[in-house]
């Protein structure tokens, strides 16, 4: 099998097949052994490429001269030659490749295609890329309507949360009644442990760009913004920059491409109230006004900001856009499952070896983000659950680690994609605790409009709090259930409608650390202080002080050489005996 | 200037006769990656070691640029040296002090410094 891909080819593996053949005449092997021309092999650094089947040796970086003693050797002696066989780069040297790393051997980059390799402060890099051609194509050669059948086709849905096809949400907007609608971009991404948008706009903040102005031609929108949080300053420099550059090259303002095209763009900075990411309070914050949501519907896109109809995507969603339009809907549609298509960046965080931001096509398994890209969980230990779409989402259980990563299959099992923040927990997290702090997140960034959420988080809080203190009652976990229910069918907006999701995933699938909190007065986790005692063992205590020492409230009695003693009342319970003793002699439970 | 359509690929041709080690005058690129998580671990500091490398050795064939976050945030501060005609190499937990080092060695002399290098290659774009 002789390679004949194009990088092959111009390393001459064509002479390299004459000789082959005319080698293996000399010999009388040309009916034993067939030459065949393959496709890329994608090795084309170490070209040409020679694979003898069936022993699957293989062969690179050969010459015409090599060939009459590699036919002598191999094919008639049946010696293979190892100076010309592929040495694996681990035994060579001990760099190893990129694509064999397994953070990022797993990844496929389409928004994050630019990532690391173009400087974001120029807009020629961006266009050396191929960078504005998608918008180019669209204002040469196609209508509005066919650039949301492309879309449409390609299958992409909303990438700030909920799913939402992103075509059909166009296409509603386009349809909508009056002459004057507006787009937005959604930049005020606020869940604890999540920072996708940030580093798409900080390191690629034109296909955001791109994305938008494809949108505003498709939907028929000549005016937009990008509502961006405050708390990000190199991202919102960087957008400020692009837009500043794409201005001065007449891609943003009348005329665009020398086209009858206009749009303008203006930046907001939002002042990061978490409730703002859901459309209907960024558009009133847009507005000026308090950020409070309103009953939907009406939606945005027939009634948003200043009452027109208006079109509000996510940065992922918009950064996708240009690369559908580039490559066509056939390929996106291509990349995932039947129902999620394209990929989904993540931001992993939590107890992992490697934790970044990476790009994996839909579908993915949350055991080869852990494992194979995350690098395992930090020190060895044992991989508990991953929080999965920040505070609105849920937790997913060591259980359903193969679950693929899709939209439906996600809410099935209690979490969703959300924007896709992903927490990975280890052994030592308590569940109980996290759902009381996923909640103490939404209950304080509750806007305070309507009761079920202003209220009703708040008494789910103090039930938490409660069991975490080791004051739960029996039936705290049906009273939790009832309220979650109920918060959630009445709350007005996304933000009350799954503040509730933490608690219901963990009391679903750790519903015996729940018990164990209100029954036993035990935290399985060891991380509810309320809930745990340190102890000296005299047995193993052999007076070397040092816990003494460390203490840092003066809760340790006992002189050098002689047992020590934890006083209860002093002890703050923060671990610090138990990590400075070399003899195992500090126990906590 | 106010771009048509045809622009766009002078101006993509014109960059890469800069960025693209080949066509260009460079001879090596260095690429400082700079996101929030970068700058956060002191890329600003490996940046400037590098660019008083360059002054230090008077050197002109060495293109230092920046750029975004490469992704694995746990690593940074990263940057990725390009030599012509060779794969990429990425290096990560700089320090000032190995900034210099791989200067010298691989700048200057052509080896990898494989204690600080994570690997070489670029990633899969689809």
């Amino acid at each position: 099998m002789l390679c004949a891909g194009t990088g092959c080819v111009s390393n001459r593996s064509l002479e390299i097949q004459t000789a082959l053949e005319s080698e293996l005449k000399k010999y009388d092997l040309q009916d034993e052994i067939q030459v065949v021309l393959t496709g890329c092999n994608g090795f084309c650094s170490n070209g040409p490429i020679l694979v003898v089947q069936p022993d699957g040796i293989f062969y690179q970086m050969l010459k015409v001269e090599d060939i009459p003693h590699l036919v002598e050797e191999h094919f008639l002696k049946g010696r293979p030659i190892e100076k010309l066989m592929y040495i694996p780069p681990d035994k060579k040297s001990p760099v190893p490749k990129l694509s064999d790393i397994g953070f990022f051997k797993k990844q496929q980059l389409v928004v994050l295609s630019n990532r690391g390799l173009i400087d974001p402060e120029n807009i020629d890099e961006y266009i050396a890329r191929d960078g504005y051609k998608s918008l180019a194509k669209v204002l040469t050669s196609m209508k509005p309507e066919e650039v949301i059948e492309e879309i449409k086709a390609s299958g992409l849905r909303g990438r700030g949360g909920a799913g939402f096809p992103t075509g059909k949400k166009w296409e509603i907007c386009r349809g909508a009644e009056g002459d004057e609608k507006y787009i937005i971009c959604n930049a005020d991404e606020g869940d604890p442990g999540a920072f996708m948008d940030r580093s798409v706009v900080e390191s690629d903040p034109h296909a955001v760009l791109e994305g938008m102005l494809i949108g505003a031609y498709a939907i028929g929108a000549e005016n937009g913004f990008i509502y961006i949080r405050d708390e990000y300053p190199l991202a919102l420099k960087r957008i400020k920059r692009a837009i500043e550059q794409a201005g001065e090259y007449g891609l943003l303002g009348e005329a665009i491409l020398g086209t009858d095209f206009n749009f303008g763009l203006s930046v907001n900075r939002g002042a990061g109230a978490f409730v703002c990411g859901e459309e209907t309070s960024l558009i009133s914050s847009l507005e000026g006004n308090n950020p409070a949501p309103r009953t939907k519907p009406p939606f945005p896109a027939l009634s948003g900001y200043m009452g027109k109809p208006t079109n509000i995507n996510n940065v992922e969603t918009w950064a996708n856009v240009p690369r559908i339009i580039n490559r066509g809907a056939g390929w996106f549609a291509g990349i995932g499952t039947e129902s999620s298509k394209g990929t989904k960046v993540f931001s992993i965080v939590g107890k992992l070896k490697n934790t970044g931001l990476v790009e994996v096509p839909m579908g993915i398994t949350l055991r080869e983000i852990v494992y194979d890209i995350g690098g395992s969980i930090l020190d060895d230990k044992k991989f508990k659950a991953a929080q999965m779409g920040g505070p609105s989402g849920g937790c997913i259980p060591a259980s359903l680690i193969d679950l693929p990563i899709d939209y439906e299959s996600l809410t099935s099992a209690g979490a969703i994609m959300g924007s896709g923040g992903l927490i990975v927990m280890d052994e030592d997290t308590c569940m109980v605790e996290i759902a009381r702090y996923f909640l103490s997140f939404t209950q304080d960034e509750s806007c305070g409009k309507c009761p079920p959420c202003r209220e009703g988080t708040k008494h789910m809080l103090d039930i938490l709090t409660g069991i975490t203190k080791g004051e739960g009652k029996e039936e705290d976990i049906e009273i939790l259930e009832g309220m979650a229910k109920l918060i959630k069918q009445t709350a007005i907006c996304g933000l009350g409608n799954t503040a509730p999701n933490p608690v219901l995933s963990t009391i679903r699938y750790f519903r015996d650390e729940y018990e164990a909190h209100i029954k036993d007065k035990r935290c399985p986790a060891r991380v509810c202080k309320a809930l745990i005692k340190f102890n000296i063992l005299p047995d193993k205590c052999n007076g070397c002080h040092i816990c003494f020492k460390n203490c840092p409230s003066d809760a340790i009695t006992g002189e050098a050489k002689q047992i020590h003693e934890i006083i209860q009342d002093k002890c703050i319970k923060c671990g610090m005996c138990f990590d400075v003793c070399k003899f195992d002699a500090v126990r906590y439970e | 200037m106010k771009l048509k359509p045809s622009d766009l690929d002078k101006i993509a041709q014109k960059m890469r006769s800069v960025t693209n080690l080949r066509k260009g005058t460079s001879r090596i690129k260095i690429t400082v990656h700079m996101g929030t998580c970068g700058i956060a671990s002191g890329a600003r500091d490996i940046l400037s070691a590098f660019l008083s490398c360059v002054e230090e050795e008077g050197v002109s064939d060495v293109l230092i640029t920046t750029s975004g976050c490469a992704g694995l945030c746990s690593r940074e501060p990263m940057a990725t040296v390009e030599a012509r005609d060779k794969p990429p190499v990425k290096y990560v937990d700089l320090t000032k002090e190995k900034v210099k080092r791989i200067f010298k060695d691989y700048v200057m002399g052509g080896k990898i410094v494989e204690e600080y290098a994570l690997a070489i290659g670029s990633e899969r774009v689809l």
